[in-house]
């Protein structure tokens, strides 16, 4: 079971670029018909500088910087009984594709329900971009059934 | 940049719904896909095998692909540089087969932070009426 010694644990931070084709794949993958998600011209001319990080794809890529098992490992889950429980995210400032940012995240919650059957891990990341400037924060809990 | 869109604070009322947003039915494809591009690699999504040795009787889609389409249900009612927060909580499994449907309503009106925003209750839920996401936006407002 995990460990409530692990709520205040860092998980270190990392940094990742934001690819244009992954957003136009990602844009696909959930069935985007607005052309600002896949067309420089048309995220230019709805006023931004070339497409948009669009609301959820922050999550994705806060997966990406970490090894899954690692994390499973370390708060004593099984890949095969997770399964996503809350995500929210607080926005700050658009991320746009060519944007290198960085992830901070931090174990923020452990505890359980259902005398133990039910087990939750909340981690928290502070994203920012490459300037510096405050884009999110991204909040995930995962269950473990 | 400015606000200038067709959704105006004034005009909208505690109550009122967002245009809904209804997909087509979720199947093999439409997962494998959001694996390669979500970068979620976790094989219950896209492994029958896995899936059925993890106690599923089949591979059922990523809770994030329909927090996707709530994400969609905000941007096609205003630019995303107006949402200030998206949150949910996944109620239900979504199964091949399912066909998910985003709705919205406007749950209060306020100002903060020197902003006309909207608070949201968002849903996305499937052909038969059952929660899958349950959540909560904030929208500024011209």
């Amino acid at each position: 079971m995990a460990d409530k010694h692990l709520i205040g644990h860092k998980l270190g931070t990392f940094t990742i670029d934001v690819e244009k084709g992954r957003l136009r794949f990602f844009a696909k993958a959930i069935g985007e018909t607005d052309a600002i998600y896949t067309d420089e011209a048309a995220a230019q001319a709805a006023g931004h500088r070339t497409l948009p990080v669009p609301p959820t794809f922050l999550k994705c890529l806060d997966g990406e910087g970490r090894d899954l098992n690692t994390f499973l490992n370390l708060v004593n889950f099984d890949l095969g009984r997770i399964l996503h429980a809350e995500q929210s995210f607080v926005y700050h400032q658009m991320a746009y594709a060519g944007d290198v940012l960085t992830f901070d995240a931090v174990i923020t919650d452990v505890y359980e329900k259902k005398g133990g059957a039910l087990q939750f891990v909340v981690t928290e990341s502070r994203v920012t971009n490459q300037h510096g400037e405050h884009i999110a924060d991204v909040r995930s809990s995962l269950v473990q059934r | 940049m400015s606000l200038a869109n067709h959704v105006q604070y004034s005009d909208i009322q505690v109550g009122e719904q967002l245009p809904l947003l209804k997909l087509a039915a979720v199947n093999r494809t439409t997962l494998a896909l959001y694996c390669g591009a979500s970068g979620d690699h976790n094989p219950i999504h896209v492994d029958i095998d896995f899936a059925r040795k993890s106690r599923m009787p089949d591979v059922f889609a990523h809770g994030m692909l329909s927090a996707a389409y709530l994400g969609r249900l905000l941007t096609q009612w205003v630019p995303q540089q107006q949402v200030r927060s998206l949150s949910v909580r996944f109620t239900g499994i979504t199964q091949l087969g399912h066909i998910p449907t985003c709705s919205g309503t406007v749950t209060e009106k306020f100002e903060e932070n020197g902003e006309k925003r909207v608070r949201l209750a968002i849903r996305c839920a499937n052909q038969y009426g059952e929660d899958k996401l349950l959540g909560e936006a904030v929208v500024v407002l011209a």
